[in-house]
């Protein structure tokens, strides 16, 4: 080895140069990572979203649902003691049991479901009642021009105007992926807001007011766009469902 | 190694460093772990709480080792981690490195190469991180980009974390764990 001698004995700044190796990998992660991570999430979809351990889950920045809560454990509500509570600017206040939506027509939809943080789940199949017909129901004042939703926890809270409650797109969804919607998805009901980021389809949807002013939600509160267009709001640019 | 040079390894600055940024590192990962894993995320739920203990932690990744700069001893132990001599190659080349063939003085190779990815991690973590959080006016790719590096580096992060105390437990009988020595 004595060929290999450095002259200077101190010794070669191999730290300095793995730290500096490191910031520009990093660096060309950030300018190319976005590429990088469609290609990877191509290779992982399939197996995510059929993989029943979770396991798959520990692969970073995959695909599939994720669970977003901001509250501890949330309460179970069996499907016979839930109630749908929408009240406020109506001439017609009242709760909906389970039933009572199975009785209203059915919608079904198939979109994705894309979140603000940036994962998507393509072609997710819902179904349930449009927003538009519960209003319908209850009729609204003539005043009236945004609702208040909330979670049955009453940790959530939502905002949306009524001209978007109206959309075709907009459900209140007892059913998702085939199947009625589970507890760590929002069950037994939620929201589903298609044309919105995933902040907007609230889940463990308990009551629905109608106003007259837009009252921001909870994320809005804390910096998020009150209108979450897919792709034209939160600065992101994904492609719109 | 005689039991004095093993007693006076590290002073109170050393443990400090090593064992509040141990603090720091570790709430990083367990919140990184409930926020991004989805069984505890199911489990612990209240995502805004744990987002914002995650980034107070991360923001303050680099706090003990910029205190620690101020200590003579802790300067001189950063040169030491710094340079490889051609020692150390052969070191990490070698079999049977812990034979003691090959003399190592305070800090082997391999121990330099894990204080160098550490001090690499911080920043790059210090710098993802921050564009995922405050730099909401950046291109989204860019944005997309870091939050890729921040999810693999966390990975390779929770690998050699486990594998560092693993080695630590293995080979660190005796006194070589960081802790202040009684003597010194």
């Amino acid at each position: 080895m004595s060929d290999h001698r450095i002259v200077n004995d101190r010794g070669t700044p191999v730290g300095r140069r793995v730290v500096l190796g490191m910031l520009a990998l990093g660096a060309l992660g950030v300018a190319f990572g976005d590429r990088l991570a469609a290609a990877q999430e191509r290779l992982t979809a399939g197996l995510q979203l059929r993989d029943p351990t979770g396991l798959s889950q520990l692969i970073p920045a995959g695909t599939g649902f994720r669970y977003y809560s901001v509250t501890g454990p949330v309460p179970r509500v069996a499907d016979d003691a839930y109630r749908l509570s929408v009240f406020g600017l109506v001439s017609n206040a009242r709760e909906f049991s389970l039933d009572d939506l199975a009785e209203l027509p059915q919608t079904n939809l198939v979109r994705d479901f894309q979140c603000v943080t940036g994962w998507r789940v393509n072609d997710v199949e819902w179904s349930g009642v449009l927003l538009g017909d519960v209003l319908d129901v209850v009729v609204p004042d003539r005043g009236a021009t945004a609702l208040r939703l909330g979670s049955f926890d009453g940790a959530y809270s939502e905002s949306l105007t009524l001209e978007q409650a109206r959309r075709a797109d907009v459900l209140i969804a007892t059913s998702m992926l085939g199947a009625a919607v589970t507890h760590d998805h929002g069950g037994p009901v939620r929201l589903y807001v298609a044309p919105m980021y995933g902040y907007k389809s609230l889940k463990w949807l308990g009551r629905i007011e109608v106003t007259d002013v837009v009252d921001p939600g909870y994320w809005e509160e804390r910096g998020y766009d009150i209108d979450a267009w897919i792709g034209s709001s939160n600065g992101r640019d994904d492609d719109p469902v | 190694m005689t039991q004095s040079e093993v007693a006076s390894r590290f002073t109170r600055v050393q443990v400090w460093v090593h064992w509040s940024l141990a603090l720091l590192v570790g709430g990083c990962l367990l919140t990184a772990a409930i926020l991004s894993l989805g069984p505890l995320s199911t489990a612990v739920g209240h995502r805004d709480v744990v987002g914002r203990v995650h980034v107070v932690a991360g923001l303050l990744l680099p706090l003990p080792i910029v205190l620690g700069l101020f200590s003579a001893t802790f300067r001189e132990d950063i040169e030491r981690l710094n340079r490889f001599r051609p020692a150390d190659w052969q070191w990490l080349r070698s079999r049977d490195r812990r034979s003691g063939r090959i003399p190592v003085e305070k800090y082997n190779a391999g121990q330099k190469l894990n204080s160098a990815f550490t001090v690499g991690t911080i920043l790059v973590m210090l710098g993802t991180g921050v564009i995922m959080r405050y730099l909401e006016g950046w291109p989204v790719f860019l944005r997309t980009g870091a939050t890729w590096v921040h999810d693999w580096l966390a990975f390779f992060v929770l690998v050699v974390v486990i594998g560092h105390i693993w080695m630590a437990r293995r080979w660190g009988q005796g006194g070589e764990q960081v802790r202040e020595s009684e003597v010194g």
